[in-house]
């Protein structure tokens, strides 16, 4: 069998690929909402007050009359409201589920509306430490407030809210995408009709806040990086590549690695005995850390990983009790795990669904055999696609 | 997988007497639930709020995208973690031949429903005692159609073994059915004379406390 290498790269980097079928929503809009201008400014979880607040979203598919269709997706770390379909016509990539939303997909915009939103400290159009701080006219920096996973669902509502959006139908999510869908649930249980949480958790594991902190110091290593001063001059690249890289390496798993490349050379046959990539697993590696600097901003990754090491479900909704922390939740749950996920492994989202059984929720729980690691649910996934399409067409059926 | 499959189809005969013996509007519990069809049925045609429990990925994954509520897990595990009497039936349907704990796994039954129903292959039927009589091999039959060394049935119940064990364990028989029918088959008949030779199947509602 041949090895492309780059082609395969290129295919699993982001993960994103064209509709094998060619099916698409077509072309879509980045669209933007701001509130909370001064002195109505968002109050957030830490105290601070921080306005004006932009969001940026995408909504594919029509709201129906009764406004009873909306399905809400909760992108993680890196993504961004750019679910699926393409920007323009010559747009070399679809948004980056474009193989779970679309017509006829695991989540159809024939008959749902959904809506993806960037989460609040990103940078892909939301407010988020590159925006300028409108009393320092510069880019906040590291003046920009911790926020929470519970601010950035606050911030979701709020653009529901100006939406006209009184009920979700269904917010789904993977790994951080999931801790928020959590967080709707305990945060505003009278407006999730159902909730489906993939490879995901309640709070990070010391292994999860591990790798985080790793690459957290990457970046706050690189000269470059200036106390997060860097936006009139050079970016911390290198830093943020190597962040990127640790985070690779915890979405696969040993399998996968060894599946994709094994101890494989890159383009050679031998040992180049320096400190070249050899090996094909360092190229993915650096090729992955090197894209991903032009699309993403250093400070955004410091603030979401924090942010997602925060998170404790437990401690913030139910004084330290899991049970008690779903005691308010009245959505119908799909959990999802992958087995080789040792990011958030299976038994994190089994503890979610016995805290869940133990408050009589209605709750299904399927773990799927994947080899990918935390990324599988990232990846093609016709069992993925149809338990989504399953729970999705009973939840809308029950309303 | 298409939900029509599901909605003209009957289920088999011991899951149809099993079905009759739910009050509509109730709430079940199925250990081993497999594809699914009798909480389909259930939910369907009773307004039963059902749940499932079973192990097989692609199980779940198939009951869970025609509509079902339910979960991958062990049955003696999963049981564990639901407060008293929050359903009205668990049902454990052909499975308790596979179970390696039963007396715990009834305790916790019990516990978390008001009423079991538990159903398994007769194993004392006149063609299982004459096969061994005669042929001496480990009978199979289509019940239990495995050879000795690749059985998931670790267990060999008769009718009359269960009414003993109620009285042991100390559960309540409310009522009982044996059954004659083959695996798939949708018909079947009411064995009232000597069931415990002429019966393939035992159905039992039990409930708490001894008699």
């Amino acid at each position: 069998m041949f090895f492309f290498p780059f082609l395969k790269q290129s295919k699993m980097s982001e993960y994103i690929e064209h509709d094998a079928d060619g099916i698409s929503v077509g072309l879509v809009k980045k669209k933007s909402y701001t509130y909370a201008e001064p002195p109505n400014e968002m109050i957030l979880e830490s105290g601070t007050r921080l306005g004006p607040v932009t969001i940026a979203y995408e909504t594919y598919g029509e709201l129906n009359k009764d406004k009873s269709n909306a399905v809400l997706i909760c992108h993680a770390l890196s993504g961004d409201s750019h679910v699926a379909g393409y920007y323009s016509k010559d747009d070399p990539k679809p948004g980056w589920w474009d193989i779970m939303v679309g017509p006829d997909k695991g989540i159809d915009t024939n008959k749902y509306f959904v809506i993806c939103s960037n989460i609040l400290g990103s940078c892909m159009g939301s407010t988020g430490p590159c925006t300028y701080n409108p009393k320092t006219v510069k880019p906040y920096g590291l003046d920009f407030p911790v926020v929470t996973i519970g601010d950035m669902v606050k911030a979701q509502r709020a653009l529901l809210d100006h939406l006209g959006i009184k009920k979700i139908l269904t917010v789904i999510g993977g790994s951080i995408g999931g801790m928020q869908v959590l967080e709707w649930c305990a945060q505003y249980p009278e407006m999730v009709v159902s909730a489906i949480p993939l490879a995901s958790t309640t709070k990070h594991s010391a292994l999860a806040i591990a790798f985080h902190e790793v690459a957290r110091q990457a970046i706050m290593a690189d000269p470059n990086w200036n106390d997060g001063n860097y936006y009139s001059g050079e970016k911390p690249k290198l830093g943020l590549a190597v962040a990127r890289m640790i985070g690779h390496i915890t979405y696969l798993s040993d399998e996968s690695m060894r599946i994709k490349f094994g101890r494989r050379l890159q383009n050679k046959n031998d040992f180049s005995f320096n400190f070249d990539a050899d090996f094909q697993v360092e190229s993915y590696l650096r090729y992955q850390g090197s894209k991903f600097v032009e699309r993403f901003d250093a400070n955004s990754f410091l603030y979401i990983t924090k942010t997602a090491d925060y998170y404790d479900l437990e401690r913030q909704h139910g004084s330290g009790s899991a049970v008690e922390a779903f005691s308010k939740a009245r959505a119908k749950f799909l959990v999802v795990s992958f087995t080789s996920d040792w990011l958030y492994p299976t038994y994190q989202s089994k503890s979610m669904v016995q805290a869940m059984k133990k408050n009589g929720l209605d709750v299904s729980f399927c773990e799927i055999e994947a080899q990918w690691g935390h990324d599988a649910f990232l990846l093609p996934s016709k069992r993925l696609t149809d338990l989504i399409k399953g729970f999705l067409e009973r939840v809308y059926r029950e309303i | 997988m298409s939900i029509e499959k599901y909605k003209n189809n009957g289920i088999r005969y011991d899951l149809q007497i099993v079905a009759s013996w739910i009050e509509p509007g109730s709430k079940v519990l199925e250990l081993g639930c497999s594809e699914g069809n009798l909480l389909y049925f259930l939910k369907k045609n009773k307004q039963v709020t059902c749940t499932g429990i079973e192990i097989n990925e692609a199980r779940v994954a198939a009951c869970i995208e025609k509509g079902l509520t339910v979960l991958q897990g062990d049955i003696n595990e999963e049981v564990l973690d639901y407060p008293d009497d929050v359903f009205d039936y668990v049902i454990l349907s052909q499975t308790l031949q596979q179970i390696y704990e039963p007396s715990q796994l009834f305790r916790s039954m019990l516990r978390i429903g008001k009423r079991g129903i538990v159903s398994f292959p007769n194993f004392s039927h006149w063609s299982i005692r004459m096969q061994l009589f005669f042929k001496g091999y480990a009978p199979i039959t289509k019940q239990l159609p495995y050879e000795w060394h690749n059985t998931p049935n670790i267990r060999v119940i008769t009718i009359k073994d269960f009414r003993k064990y109620a009285k042991d364990v100390g559960f309540r028989i409310i009522k009982e059915v044996a059954i004659n029918t083959n695996n798939q088959e949708r018909s079947g008949n009411i064995i009232r004379f000597l069931p415990n030779l002429r019966a393939t199947y035992g159905i039992f509602l039990i409930g708490k406390g001894a008699l």
